[in-house]
């Protein structure tokens, strides 16, 4: 019998290299000859400029190059536009280097290349920029106002985009309702910071007119295509490799960063291969930002606490440009709702151009900004009716027999929000359990007449996953018997190279180590779109059972012939073919691979090789599900605010490495509480961002995160296969949410009321003065 | 700009590395760029993260904020000379059978800042073990799981089984 192996926690197989220090980062790859680069960026927000002056760097021994756009030609052309939205007014991209303006401080005006790195640097300080500053518009809520300073000055106003989505009978809702809320709720800047930054190497190989470039991207075979249009070549001529990366969480898919226009350029101009990585505070400013949304929010309630109507008007800061399209607003207003049923939820989203770098997905998308909305409103009309939060959200909550609901909100890609395979009432009961909540709010009054201020918040959520377009997956038998597997999209430390092989290794019935797995490489595998919104395991994991049961078929008809035993008589176990009850009447599967390439003649119409591609291409997001709940204390004179239990109950369909999943639910939690407390981006009123080191921008670490209590439920999805949902998100959705309620809810007796995240001790103690506390 | 190069002689994981070095040169690019050793990695360049912690005579320091220059004369371990061939370290068994890595961008400095603090407290308890850690970041996992590859690294060391 065939092993299982999915559903197993067995140990990754990428972890022997990183933990020896042989694997090979995008710092780590050293071609001889190699110079690098580095990207003289604008010290200013919004600017003019008329010269570039690089005589006194060319000067210098050992640089060998500075470009200003106007070397480029057309690869300096604005990049693509990612997501056309309905709404758009203004839209408008950047270029690899800024041609005569600057709109942000950190936008790239020229690139250096010298021998080394600390030449390149050295370099960059002799550069001279005639600057002439413009006033820039910064603060979002100021910048959507028709009188701001334009961030771009061909336009009319700093609205990039206006979209309305509606469903339900809202006016009815409205006049049905015995409460009417209103509240204005920002969760704040933020970035996803990976450890390790961004980098490109570029070789250019003239005899053959190739580009290879190693690329930090999320999406290998997207950057393939973008690059081979700027760059002028056929897309044949490039390949892109995302090497071992250190953590992506969103920013590194771009597509594309002036960089991985500008270091392929310089390679090919310069004959020789060229390296660029981004420094920390270059991460700062010159990569995407995410979070920063201004909610105003309207909510019609019964007395009983069923929501009947959610109104929501909101401004999202794109920053200087909006290449992405409004993606986070989109995936925002999608799922809302949540996992409620609410009659009708019209909601308009305004992005909004300002002086400050672009804004692009970061765990989440959009989603932590609309799980903080909802659940904050959940609470607060709790609090209105003086009903109990809890039990507010079971009484609005989809049920089961409910399924599949449609909520009438739609998703990225167009996917609808269709409820299913999820049991949210089992959800909230045991987290309840796990939290003893009933405790927690019996105790609440002695604790409070004490001076013990505790609270306990609840956070839901559903998580858009496994969305469209689609992935592929190839998987050959070797005449060796081993297995190889190739997938398009690349892995960022999620460990796809073990959850790969475990789907591949048990559906051929062969050993874990017989399997080679290779990602992110355009010249082992160039379909697909990358790995972003939780769709790796959903959308690749699915490609590669396809790819496996077809090889598998292919077997079978090549064993049946060899064997002389119908198909359904076989099974596959320890690498070959075998009659049922007959172990010894077996055929390896390389000796089928063997003759599935035959030396002497194929037969008309075969295609030689034991191996097969698929493609999963969802017509709907798989959607996950779960609750996070928090028990805080408040220290109501620093405040400062201490987790004393933290608990995760979630539904992530069939899990394929239960470790794995407990990694990306405890990591994404971890950058949830990161965004609910510490992490917050600053600029001031000229737009000098004022947060660009580690000591500025506090991302927890071991003392800060709590120990979390993870419960899973394992609803399979009905809409694929493995039965999976994706898990990538879910952990950073909610934590803000379910945070900010805790606290809320510890400083109820202070009246304090919760408007934005993070919840640093400066705004708690803010909140308790603001409640007359 | 470049100033004399100076020339240094530092042990690498127990090999001299002698090398004419400019005096700007930071610690953690000689180890990866002319020692060859590139488990060593850099994160912020400003002492925060963690991300570049060797041993330099026996104690964690952030490789990225000496010189080159200022590590003359002195033994540095990175994270290769953990596993000795193909033989994994105790820590590095650990932090594979916990799942204690994702990207594992982080993880030689934190295998280095754990070497030094199990080899001082043999059988710390889970707070110690978090305090320790406080000046290694890391963005992947929220650190539980860490924190058990610790404790179970700490266990096989005392020589115990699990």
């Amino acid at each position: 019998m065939s092993t299982r192996l999915v559903g197993e926690p067995v140990p990754r197989r990428e972890d022997h290299r990183l933990l020896t220090g042989r694997a090979r980062f995008i710092d780590d790859i050293d071609l001889p000859g190699t110079v690098h680069a580095a990207v003289l960026r604008s010290p200013h927000a919004k600017a003019r400029f008329t010269r570039v002056d690089a005589k006194a760097s060319l000067a210098l021994p050992g640089v060998h190059a500075v470009l200003t756009h106007a070397d480029l030609g057309r690869a300096n052309a604005p990049m693509p536009l990612l997501n056309e939205d309905p709404g758009f007014v203004h839209p408008r991209t950047h270029r690899a280097l800024a041609p005569g303006q600057v709109r942000f401080v950190g936008e790239a005006v020229a690139l250096v290349v010298a021998e080394n790195r600390y030449l390149c640097e050295d370099a960059l300080d002799l550069i001279s920029v005639d600057y002439a500053p413009e006033t820039p518009a910064v603060e979002l809520a100021a910048a959507a106002e028709p009188s701001a300073p334009l961030v771009h000055d061909d336009t009319d106003s700093n609205i990039a985009c206006r979209t309305a989505n509606r469903n339900g009978d809202i006016e009815r809702a409205f006049a049905e309702a015995d409460i009417v809320l209103r509240e204005e709720l920002r969760p704040e800047r933020g970035a996803a910071q990976p450890m390790e930054t961004r980098g490109v190497v570029a070789h250019y190989d003239a005899s053959l007119d190739h580009l290879t470039i190693w690329d930090t991207t999320q999406a290998p075979a997207a950057a393939r295509g973008f690059i081979a249009e700027k760059l002028g070549m056929a897309e044949a001529a490039l390949t892109v490799i995302a090497p071992d990366v250190g953590g992506g969480f969103g920013v590194k898919v771009m597509l594309l960063y002036p960089e991985e226009v500008l270091v392929p350029f310089a390679a090919r101009l310069l004959r020789r291969p060229v390296k660029w990585i981004e420094d920390r505070r270059e991460h700062f400013i010159g990569s995407n930002h995410e979070r920063l949304m201004i909610h105003r929010i309207e909510v019609a309630a019964a007395k009983d606490g069923r929501l009947l109507g959610l109104k929501d008007s909101f401004l999202y800061d794109s920053g200087a440009y909006c290449p992405y399209g409004p993606i986070n607003a989109q995936c925002c207003q999608g799922i809302l709702p949540g996992p409620y049923r609410i009659a009708a939820v019209h909601t308009e989203y305004t992005a909004v151009y300002t002086n400050t770098p672009a804004v692009s997905p970061y765990r989440g998308a959009g989603q932590p900004h609309g799980a903080f909305v909802m659940e904050t409103a959940m609470n607060h009309v709790a609090r209105a009716l003086g009903l109990d939060a809890a039990e507010v959200r079971r009484r609005n909550l989809v049920r089961p027999e409910d399924c599949p609901w449609d909520s009438g909100r739609t998703f990225q890609n167009d996917s609808r929000v269709i409820h299913r395979d999820s049991d949210y009432p089992a959800q909230l009961a045991t987290l309840l359990t796990v939290l003893d909540y009933e405790g927690v709010k019996r105790h609440q009054p002695a604790e409070r007449e004490q001076g013990i201020f505790r609270g306990v918040g609840i956070g839901f959520y559903v998580e858009g996953t496994g969305i469209a377009p689609y992935e592929g997956v190839a998987v050959r038998v070797e005449p060796t018997g081993r297995v190889h597997v190739a997938a398009g999209y690349p892995a960022q430390g999620q460990g796809h190279h073990t959850t790969l092989a475990q789907v591949v290794a048990e559906e051929l019935g062969v050993a874990l180590a017989a399997v080679t797995v290779e990602s992110g490489r355009t010249d082992r595998f160039a379909w697909g779109v990358g790995t972003f919104a939780s769709r790796a395991a959903v959308v690749g994991g699915n490609a590669a059972l396809g790819a496996a049961r077809k090889v598998r078929e292919k077997a079978l008809a090549l064993a049946s012939e060899a064997l002389e035993a119908a198909p359904e008589d076989l099974t596959f176990a320890g690498g070959a073919v075998h009659v049922k009850g007959a172990p010894d009447l077996a055929i390896s599967l390389a000796d089928l691979a063997r003759a599935a390439d035959p030396i002497l003649a194929l037969a008309p119409g075969a295609e030689p090789g034991l191996r097969a591609a698929d493609y999963h291409g969802p017509r709907e997001g798989t959607f996950a599900s779960g609750v996070h709940g928090a028990i805080v204390v408040v220290d109501t004179g620093t405040g400062m605010v201490t987790i004393e239990k933290y608990a995760v109950v979630h539904d992530c369909g069939r899990m394929i490495n239960p470790a794995i999943v407990e990694g990306q639910v405890l990591g994404g939690t971890a950058q949830g509480i990161g965004g609910a407390f510490y992490e917050k981006l600053v600029f001031n009123e000229d737009g000098q961002p004022l947060t660009t080191t580690f000591m500025d921008y506090l991302i927890p670490t071991a003392m800060e995160i709590p120990p979390i209590a993870i419960h899973h439920m394992e609803s399979r999805s009905s809409l694929n296969p493995l039965g999976v949902k994706g898990v990538g998100e879910g952990g950073a959705i909610p934590a803000a949410a379910a945070f900010a309620g805790a606290v809320e809810d510890a400083l109820a007796p202070f009246g304090a009321t919760v408007r934005a995240v993070p919840l640093d001790p400066p705004t708690v103690l803010a909140m308790l003065e603001e409640g007359g506390g | 700009m470049t100033g004399g190069r100076r020339a240094i002689r530092v042990t690498v994981n127990g090999t001299v590395c002698e090398r004419l070095v400019e005096p700007r040169l930071l610690l953690s690019d000689f180890i990866r760029h002319e020692a060859g050793l590139t488990g060593t990695h850099v994160g912020c360049e400003h002492g925060v993260c963690g991300a570049c912690t060797i041993l330099l005579d026996g104690v964690p320091a952030r490789s990225c904020l000496a010189f080159a220059v200022q590590a003359d004369g002195a033994a540095i371990e990175t994270v290769e000379s953990l596993a000795d061939g193909d033989t994994l370290h105790p820590l590095q068994e650990a932090f594979h059978a916990e799942h204690g890595l994702q990207c594992g961008y982080c993880t030689p400095g934190i295998l280095m800042t754990l070497k030094a603090f199990l080899a001082a407290n043999p059988a710390p308890s889970d707070a110690d073990i978090r305090r320790a850690l406080a000046g290694n970041l890391c963005r992947c996992t929220g650190y539980a799981q860490i924190v058990a590859a610790a404790r179970r690294a700490a266990a096989a060391l005392r020589g115990e089984a699990r």
